[in-house]
């Protein structure tokens, strides 16, 4: 088993993106669902982090506010899951119910540590 | 009431307070004294109360009885004198002005401060378990091991080895302080927790045991809720766990003692009184940020003190779960999770979750596929309850398996799959 950050993209910025209270409430319970089934087989590596929408961006003179303002997909959410492989963690994340108001999500193994 | 059914009760109510009371003067280091001059004031009682009849206020007497006994030992015994006095916390150290100070206030300051020295993490969590029932509540050490289904002598063994570790550490026996409550806390609760469940599922056929155990662990909790530093939302919510599952405790038994199974129990025989005393800790529980597994498990609870199946019941439940694993993954929670997922989600989809559990060693998790499998594919349900009875040696248990099983037969629907 090996750990996947499982990094959730969606457009923070465009005019229309943020969702509507009754758009919120559609999809946080099929996530929680979603999240549930994850770890009901204890393949939650840890708790899910909640990230606020703004946020900063930083560079070397230069601080702006965020989120990311370059790119239209922001990081909205990180999980961290063990699966066996790739074909496993895909898996889990193309149940995520966010893909149909369309977030896309970045699947990244961790590098396991050679020292340990 | 007579000697002989008065005795039982009010030992192991006063036996533990005398024992708190003590040891909370003395210290750890000399738990094994507080503990002598308690069980010669009860062979003292009991062998005049036989002749003389019970007193009036046995109680009275016992703490009467109790002092002088301190009072001799601590004049007798220059030894324990000169050990003991400089560890006596809370009362001048001369044996001439000892009080024994066994007022109600006292009795509960002295429980409080031998559950945070007991529930400490220095000790396996069913060494803790044991400690708390031998000190903490008064239970004798055949009771202990009938009820963890072992001999005496494991859990003697246990009860020493705990103690033995606390005084190595020379843990102080002292009321909590504001800021220990947030790290120590947790593992009371836990321990009383564990000890209300020890009772609750224990295997041991002694109902009246069980019932004292889950009962003691319900005053502990009280204690904890009375005092200002320890009355939590998480306290609380426990609480209202409790009081959620003891509303069932004596529906949940036939009159052979064979257990009846949620579905098949009468919602009338369900302790109404105990299920409002939870509702009403519960709301009281739900002020703050705070969500522990208490308030998750509490509200779980709370849902299966409605009977009726309700797509509303089955959804709160459904989402507790959820939120409960996220926090703590347990395979008792991910098998009734998948459960509740099939009364919303339907039997086709939570096999296909079921299937991803693979709790191969767990017996439960073959009950719940047979389940999950009754009525889509008989044959197959058939075949996860019988791995699921070459598993469990119990017989109650076999017996609710063995009954899912005929019911297959009954169903019709065999002949289909």
């Amino acid at each position: 088993m090996n750990e996947y950050l499982l990094i959730i993209h969606r457009d923070l910025i465009s005019k229309d993106a943020a969702p509507s209270p009754q758009q919120m409430q559609d999809v946080i319970k099929p996530f929680q669902e979603w999240l549930g089934g994850i770890a009901a087989q204890n393949k939650l590596a840890a708790p899910p982090k909640r990230l606020d929408t703004s946020g900063r961006v930083v560079k070397q003179n230069l601080v702006t506010d965020g989120p990311y303002a370059e790119v239209k997909e922001s990081v909205g959410g990180l999980i961290v899951i063990r699966a066996k492989d790739y074909d496993e963690a895909t898996e889990i994340a193309q149940a995520c119910p966010i893909l149909n108001w369309g977030a896309s999500i970045e699947v990244r193994m961790t590098v396991p540590n050679p020292n340990q | 009431m007579d000697a002989s059914t008065l005795l039982p009760n009010l030992f192991r109510s006063e036996y533990r307070n005398m024992v708190s009371v003590l040891s909370y003067s003395f210290g750890i280091k000399h738990v094994e004294i507080a503990e002598d001059i308690v069980s010669d004031t009860f062979l003292a009682a009991t062998e005049t109360w036989c002749v003389t009849g019970v007193p009036d206020n046995p109680r009275a007497w016992l703490y009467a009885v109790a002092r002088n006994k301190i009072r001799n030992h601590l004049k007798r015994d220059a030894l324990f004198e000169k050990s003991i006095s400089k560890d006596i916390a809370h009362t001048t150290p001369s044996s001439e002005e000892f009080e024994l100070d066994l007022s109600v206030k006292n009795i509960a300051d002295s429980q409080l401060a031998m559950m945070f020295t007991i529930c400490n993490p220095l000790n396996a969590a069913e060494a803790q378990i044991a400690l708390a029932l031998n000190l903490l509540c008064g239970f004798s050490i055949q009771e202990i091991a009938d009820a963890f289904f072992t001999s005496k002598d494991v859990i003697y063994k246990r009860i020493n080895r705990a103690r033995e570790r606390l005084k190595e550490e020379n843990v102080p026996i002292r009321q909590p302080m504001s800021d220990e409550i947030s790290v120590r806390l947790p593992n009371v609760l836990m321990t009383l927790y564990l000890l209300f469940s020890e009772g609750y599922y224990s295997l041991s056929q002694n109902t009246n045991l069980r019932r004292d155990f889950c009962d003691e662990a319900m005053r502990l909790n009280m204690l904890l809720i009375d005092h200002k530093l320890t009355d939590t939302p998480a306290t609380k919510a426990l609480y209202a766990l409790m009081c959620f599952h003891a509303s069932r405790f004596d529906s949940r038994q036939n009159e052979q003692g064979e257990p009846i199974l949620y579905d098949d129990q009468d919602d009338s025989r369900w302790n109404q009184a105990l299920i409002t005393q939870g509702t009403y800790f519960l709301n009281f529980a739900s002020v703050g940020e705070e969500v522990s597994r208490f308030h998750l498990e509490a509200g779980i609870a709370y849902w299966h003190t409605h009977k009726e199946d309700t797509t509303e019941k089955w959804s709160k439940i459904l989402d507790l779960y959820n939120h409960l694993l996220v926090l703590e993954y347990s395979p008792v929670a991910a098998l009734n999770r998948t459960f509740a997922l099939s009364k919303i989600r339907g039997k086709a989809r939570a096999i296909v979750e079921a299937e991803k559990l693979m709790l191969v060693d767990n017996p439960h998790y073959f009950t719940l596929l047979g389940h999950l499998y009754s009525g889509i594919d008989n044959k197959i349900a058939r075949q996860h309850f019988k791995t699921a009875l070459t598993m469990v040696t119990s017989p109650a248990s076999r017996a609710t398996i063995v009954r899912n099983m005929e019911k297959l037969y009954f169903d019709g629907s065999d002949s289909l799959s």
